[in-house]
């Protein structure tokens, strides 16, 4: 009996280890396509597979409540950032296929100090015994922990994040409440289609 | 080999269930849309036929490796959605964050949605991707405070938690903004109904202006199935999952499941698709902050009735 027990974590963690690793190559591999691919659409969406892959690698660690939080906002903000990279960068859908890299050899020299640095950092560093064990439930510990230890991180980052949002709207929208609803807001609201008739009558 | 048998027989019973629940919304939403009942009941077979004789035809340019795998992978995010569903007390797909893997396969539905009006290099195609991720903003945060009602009140994250923890008064009958702001993230997901601009007739079918063949295929019948499953979702998180009279526990969510999926397929077939101007404004400034609101009732209840 305890020798199939030992078989099964055995071949358990052995699964375990290779579904880690091809996580780990789909996320680096990935992220390096960001790169080598020639539109703005297939460079965000190799970006949201890469995060998908560390989403991955977090569920293995058993972080699942991270590992499904990575995959959920990150989708979430790559088909958001694909609408601004594209805006910004005026590209026809395919029609157009143009070079995801500027400062090339600048660029790749950054890069790899960076990754050299952070990797070896990760390996060389002598990691301390692990102390205590894990929380029963992690996601109940994170909860907590945001909610109160932390608590103070959240109340000054949530504004600041929420405050970025609004100026950079207001800063590139052309048009405010006021060109929309005029002076005292007490105008029914003007939207694209009628404001073009109305520019179009004057 | 028993366990084999039973995760082979259960991945079999959710894709039966997500076919006859794609078939239910395609079928109520056909009715609703002024066919007779069997018309409407024999349109998706037809459909079927005819698509998958229809010879494929491309644009030019077309990215399409994003356009095919964002068509193909919206019917296996249906079917994930409805293995989520707990039919007695366990799901195919068990786990204490099925509130959170539901939101993250609706997610998904936005990068796909984008994909395929991007990857056909068409004016309509991309008009309906945009359209669908201005519409997607403005139905996601309504729909993400919707889904933390239930899991509050229940104080768990799990599916089969939150469905057991509703005894006889159902979480529809006193979060019902909640559970509205949910059946509309649904249609928008689905991108049917009222929230069918992205696919709207007016701008030649937008993101499916391409489509052809198997390919149009899949996305048509991934709409309906994503109705279907995003109402089976909503059968543990607000109809009390396995309870009810007589009847077994699983026959229960089944019989929920359908009827709550042909209602929301009926009212959304009667409803006009709006334009995405009119939508956007009254779920940001309306809906968000009624849910917002809906939270703290419950989050106020919860606590009192500690």
């Amino acid at each position: 009996m305890s020798t199939v027990s030992t078989v099964s974590t055995v071949s358990t963690m052995g699964l375990v280890d290779v579904a880690f690793w091809a996580c780990a190559l789909v996320a680096v591999a990935m992220g390096v396509l960001v790169f080598v691919v020639d539109s703005m659409a297939r460079a965000t969406y190799a970006l949201a597979a890469s995060f998908v892959a560390t989403g991955g690698a977090l569920l293995l660690m058993q972080q699942s409540y991270l590992g499904v939080v990575v995959v959920l906002m990150m989708v979430m903000e790559m088909a958001v950032m694909a609408v601004y990279m594209v805006m910004f960068m005026g590209m026809n859908p395919a029609l157009m296929p143009m070079s995801m890299v500027h400062s090339h050899r600048a660029a790749i020299g950054v890069a790899v100090v960076t990754f050299v640095a952070l990797g070896s950092g990760a390996v060389l560093v002598p990691w301390p015994e692990r102390r205590g064990s894990p929380s029963p439930d992690v996601t109940e510990a994170l909860g907590t922990a945001i909610m109160e230890s932390h608590m103070l991180v959240m109340m000054v980052v949530g504004p600041v994040m929420v405050a970025t949002i609004v100026v950079g709207v207001l800063l590139s929208s052309s048009r405010t409440r006021y060109d929309r609803m005029g002076d005292d807001l007490d105008q029914p609201a003007l939207d694209p289609p009628a404001l073009e008739r109305r520019e179009e009558r004057r | 080999m028993a366990e084999a048998l039973e995760a082979t027989t259960g991945a079999a019973g959710v894709l039966l269930l997500t076919f006859v629940l794609a078939w239910t919304a395609s079928a109520s939403y056909a009715v609703a849309t002024g066919r007779s009942g069997g018309d409407a009941v024999l349109h998706a077979p037809r459909e079927m036929a005819r698509l998958l004789r229809q010879r494929r035809r491309d644009t030019i340019s077309a990215d399409r490796l994003l356009w095919r795998l964002a068509g193909w992978s919206l019917l296996p995010v249906a079917v994930l959605l409805v293995a989520l569903v707990p039919l007695e007390d366990a799901a195919l797909l068990t786990g204490s964050l099925g509130v959170v893997w539901a939101n993250t396969l609706d997610i998904l539905v936005w990068a796909f949605v984008w994909l395929v009006g991007w990857g056909a290099n068409s004016v309509v195609g991309l008009v309906g991707g945009y359209r669908f991720l201005a519409l997607a903003l403005a139905y996601e945060l309504p729909l993400m405070f919707a889904l933390v009602a239930p899991a509050l009140a229940a104080g768990s994250l799990d599916l089969a938690v939150v469905a057991g923890a509703q005894g006889s008064l159902w979480y529809a009958a006193w979060m019902p903004v909640a559970f509205v702001a949910y059946l509309l993230g649904v249609l928008g997901f689905s991108v049917l109904g009222p929230l069918a601009a992205p696919a709207g007739r007016e701008s030649a079918e937008g993101v499916l202006a391409e489509l052809s063949g198997p390919d149009a295929l899949v996305v048509r019948a991934a709409r309906y199935a994503l109705l279907g499953a995003g109402a089976a979702v909503a059968v543990p998180l607000f109809l009390g999952g396995a309870s009810g009279p007589w009847l077994p526990g699983a026959v229960w969510v089944l019989l929920k499941a359908l009827l709550l999926t042909a209602a929301l397929a009926w009212v959304a077939g009667r409803l006009p698709a709006l334009r995405v101007h009119r939508l956007v404004e009254p779920l940001w400034t309306v809906l968000l902050p009624l849910v917002v609101l809906q939270d703290l009732v419950v989050g106020i209840v919860v606590v009192a009735g500690r």
